[in-house]
């Protein structure tokens, strides 16, 4: 890397650097350029794009604040990072919505031009917090980024006006000459992005050259960083979002099924970027149905189903709702069905663009009638493509529903991820019947749709077009074996019976949930989903205060591991952070009889490892 | 592929004993599709009746056929990714009033404008029966029912005139009191590529008995029916002596033949592109007490939507190849760690 002879390069061994801007500032594009030359140098990263719901708020106030936070260190790490060590603000509005997260001593680097009295108005400020001595504890560069990004597209041409737009890329230029982040990918990343309008690719060219430049340049800087490259295990990396994961999955899953896949989905966020992904992979044979509605987006998956091919729908909370009937349907028809919520805050519309864990009660009693299905949560972004295989693998092989549980922070968020060895993947086997299972008592050969397999208590896969499997099946109860429609009450029992006898022995396929034990350790943290990443980080800090904590983490809510009762009753006490109110708590507690304690967070934001470090630390010392 | 089995009803017919009230009009739609099967030159096990919820829905049990009753209003959407996803199948959605235009009218028009490869049987009894007698979507206006004491206040839809503002591309109607126009009917709708719609008039004998008796009745029929066929002069009644004629400013009217002569009658066009005709014939009578037309108002040919859908796949195919799982996993940046 090229870098002024003026300047010393220091190290760093961890950077966490918060984009924020308006909406229309284009931070989600600066903070994932930032991102990948990062995971191209070889950092190991977590990221956390944080976004308002309004498409477009009005300009330059609190509400239209948009933000990307980004974590690149030299060693491995887990999460976006618990406050930025540099704040990049676009605007006043930015800066006071972020500043509260920058740490006393933290870098603030501000586009000084956008400081003018009106936006100050629009943000609240009544005066100039440049101008005062407000911002005292931080190290502040002022850089002039609109008019000096206008001032070298004015060379190329551009109105100042449309000018103004690339001033994004200045700032991501300046960013990448601070932290000594290679060029050359964002360069040939603008000139394909932009190929259709060459006057706006050589527009963000300049303007992001200009900001490298000006760092090196500019008498501003006293030093520039380096984060080197974070050891990881040998082989093939991408970069890859939890949304891009579970899409993936998907395509795996029904490749290792030998099934075509279908998905019935309605637009919602934030889960329609697994809709726009599968949308684009005709080539694998995928069908994807925009349909009209949630509940057309389950009931197409499920006719899909019925045709014998791998239905999913994807959703979020709101969808979810719509979607319970259908679940239900599922369950008494006994088909294979993947239902993917990728959660958000609620109840109802809630807090659309922002993370939660709160349907995971939903999730396991969200119908009428004893309606069971089993839950597979993601706990990393990479970890969404695991975690549909295993969706998948659950549905087909018990003829189910199964719920998989995804929430916007890992849909977002981005991380490295070893390429899998796709080989190694045991394949899925959908076993379709291809015969009559029944000799009736005058020798004719017949088919009964519900007599189970022995072992996994399945009922027979028998899509359309095989001769003598004609059947009917239906949402009203059926009688044992034949499936015919029965209301008779001791065969209701025997149903509903079997249903959860089939969703219960699911576990002992399962693997038995991990512990990272450490002898002497007196508390258990346990976790699903996206608290993964801040939980782990919190008990590696905790165990650095030479304090002893143990660790388990769920990839399956329903059912149970196995051993996890064991596990749970281990120690003597039990922690669960959660970013709800509680809710694997309550199954755990209701499940084993022990005195779970919760960590709650409801915030729409993930949890900082900080926090639950510190309830860690309170209940080794005695704390409740 | 064998040739296909001659089949008679009893193939059809599945071992499930038939659980409407007696007397009821599915009855006569039941026998009327079951005779019909064996005429169609199609495969049982290729076969699928689908419904929602409702007196009709039972349909599919009775059917020796691959089926799903599903849950209200539903079944369009469940058919949409049975139909997209096996094209080689014949999908039959069998409906009622308050299924299909009330819990379920959203589904039935996406069906029809996308027009999905399913061949859709709407009994129309304009009353709620398995729930004992409430008013439907296609009741009449003040209909007194143990909802609506005081009478209903809701305007009933009028089912051909919503089907042709969803953009169907076949639609038809028929009425349970004959089994030949019915099976005609839905012989053409089997036969027609995407979403055929057929309205049944049927006779819920319990909660609503004599609905289209004023139309449908054997004595009235000849002079309250009017049968459209392509191609022919709209007319009607014992000596065919009325007709429908359209005036200038558009409007249709009935007509006495003698008073107009035969050239003024209006000449039906089933194929026509602009529905607006086939609408005007869905609005020339206010309910089952005017004369009425049956027959196909409307069989136009569009794009079916699975299999502009495959299309697109098989296209795909053409210009990028077989997808490629591993590819596809580095189609974004990678890099190596040694």
């Amino acid at each position: 890397m090229a870098t002024g002879t003026k300047h010393v390069t220091e190290q760093l061994g961890k950077l966490v650097i918060r984009f924020a801007g308006d909406s229309g500032d284009g931070m989600q594009l600066t903070g994932d350029r930032f991102t990948t030359s990062s995971a191209l140098l070889g950092n190991d990263l977590s990221t956390f794009p944080d976004f308002p719901a309004e498409i477009r708020a009005p300009a330059g106030t609190l509400a239209g604040v948009s933000a990307f936070q980004v974590h690149i260190s030299d060693h491995d790490i887990l999460t976006p990072g618990d406050a930025p060590d540099v704040l990049v603000a676009m605007n006043p509005a930015a800066l006071r919505a972020d500043i509260g997260l920058l740490p006393a001593g933290g870098t603030l680097v501000v586009n000084v031009d956008a400081f003018d009295e009106r936006n100050l108005a629009k943000a609240g400020y009544t005066t100039n917090p440049l101008a005062d001595d407000s911002l005292s504890a931080y190290t502040v560069y002022e850089v002039p980024m609109t008019s000096i990004t206008q001032e070298v597209c004015k060379e190329a041409g551009v109105k100042p006006r449309d000018a103004e737009r690339s001033k994004n890329f200045f700032a991501l230029g300046l960013v990448s000459w601070l932290y000594t982040r290679p060029i050359e990918p964002t360069l040939e990343w603008i000139t394909t992005r932009f190929a259709s309008s060459p006057s706006v690719a050589d527009a963000n060219t300049r303007a992001f050259r200009a900001g490298y430049n000006f760092g090196e340049t500019a008498e501003l800087f006293t030093s520039n960083y380096e984060v080197r490259p974070a050891a990881f295990e040998p082989g093939e990396y991408t970069q890859i979002t939890g949304n891009q994961a579970l899409a993936w999955g998907l395509v795996a899953a029904a490749r290792l099924a030998g099934l075509s896949l279908f998905l019935g989905s309605y637009p919602i966020t934030p889960a329609s970027d697994i809709l726009h992904e599968l949308s684009r992979r005709k080539e694998f044979g995928v069908r994807t149905f925009q349909a009209e509605d949630e509940i057309a987006g389950v009931g197409s998956a499920l006719g899909a189903a019925f045709g014998g091919a791998l239905g999913v729908t994807t959703t979020s909370g709101p969808g979810l709702d719509l979607k319970s009937e259908t679940v239900g349907l599922a369950i008494n028809l006994e088909l294979p069905l993947v239902v993917v919520d990728v959660q958000r805050g609620g109840p109802s519309t809630g807090l659309p663009t922002k993370a939660e864990q709160a349907d995971l009660l939903h999730a396991m009693y969200g119908r009428h009638g004893e309606a069971p299905v089993p839950i597979v949560a993601a706990r990393t972004p990479s970890d969404c493509f695991n975690a549909a295989i295993a969706a998948v693998r659950l549905a087909v092989t018990y003829r189910t529903p199964v719920i998989l549980l995804s929430d916007g922070y890992l849909a977002n968020g981005a991380e490295p991820w070893k390429l899998p060895d796709l080989d190694a993947i045991e394949p899925i086997e959908p076993h379709f019947a291809s015969e009559p299972n029944h000799v009736a008592a005058d020798g004719t050969p017949s088919f009964l749709p519900y007599v189970r397999d022995p072992e996994t208590l399945a009922r027979p896969w028998a899509p359309p077009g095989v001769p003598g499997l004609e059947h009917r099946i239906g949402g009203l109860e059926k009688a044992d074996a034949t499936g015919n429609v029965s209301y008779d009450p001791e065969n209701h029992e025997i149903m509903v019976k079997w249903r959860a006898a089939k969703v219960a022995g699911i576990a002992k396929e399962l693997p038995d949930v991990e512990v990272d034990h450490e002898d002497g350790a007196e508390v258990l943290v346990v976790g699903w989903g996206s608290t993964y990443g801040a939980i782990t980080a919190a008990v590696r800090r905790v165990r650095a205060r030479g304090l002893k904590v143990a660790q388990a983490h769920l990839d399956f809510l329903n059912p149970f591991p196995l051993n996890l009762g064991e596990v749970v009753r281990r120690y003597p006490k039990v922690l669960i952070p959660e970013i709800n109110l509680g809710q694997l708590s309550r199954l755990i507690r209701a499940e084993f009889l022990v005195d779970a304690q919760s960590l709650n967070k409801v915030q729409g934001v993930p949890f900082r490892a900080g926090e639950i470090e510190d309830a860690i630390v309170k209940l080794l010392e005695g704390g409740a | 592929m064998t040739a296909i089995p001659v089949t008679t009803r009893k193939d059809w017919t599945s071992d499930q004993e038939v659980r409407w009230c007696p007397g009821c009009g599915d009855y006569s739609i039941l026998a009327a599709v079951q005779m019909l099967m064996p005429e169609l030159g199609v495969r049982r096990e290729s076969t699928v009746f689908l419904s929602g919820i409702g007196c009709a829905a039972r349909f599919p049990y009775y059917m020796n056929t691959y089926g799903m009753h599903s849950i209200h209003g539903r079944a369009p959407a469940i058919a949409t990714g049975l139909a997209t996803t096996r094209p080689d199948l014949d999908v039959w959605v069998v409906t009622g009033d308050g299924d299909a235009l009330s819990i379920g009218g959203n589904h039935l028009i996406h069906a029809l404008r996308r027009n999905v490869n399913m061949t859709i049987l709407m009994f129309n009894n304009q009353i709620y029966g398995l729930t004992k007698g409430q008013y439907s979507p296609t009741s009449e206006l003040s209909k007194v029912t143990k909802s609506t004491p005081f009478g209903s206040l809701d305007t009933p839809f009028n089912p051909i005139s919503l089907v042709l503002g969803a953009e169907a591309s076949f639609v038809a109607r028929t009425h349970d009191m004959d089994r030949g126009h019915m099976q005609e009917m839905f012989r053409r709708a089997h036969d027609h590529k995407g979403a055929a719609f057929v309205e049944v008039y049927q006779n819920c004998n319990v909660f609503n008995d004599g609905a289209f008796e004023k139309i449908t009745g054997r004595e009235v029929r000849s002079s309250m029916l009017i049968p459209l066929v392509h191609g022919e002069p709209i007319r009607f009644g014992a000596d065919l002596e009325r007709g429908v004629v359209q005036r200038p400013d558009g409007r249709l009217e009935i007509v006495d033949v003698a008073a107009v002569g035969e050239d003024a009658l209006l000449v039906h066009d089933e194929s026509r592109d602009d529905p607006g005709l086939a609408f005007a014939l869905s609005r020339l009578s206010r309910g089952p007490h005017e004369p009425t037309p049956i027959g196909v108002f409307r069989a136009v040919e569009r794009p079916e939507y699975g299999e502009e859908l495959s299309r697109q796949i098989v296209r795909a195919q053409e210009q990028r190849g077989i997808g490629d799982l591993d590819a596809l996993l580095r189609s974004g940046s990678t890099w190596t760690v040694d």
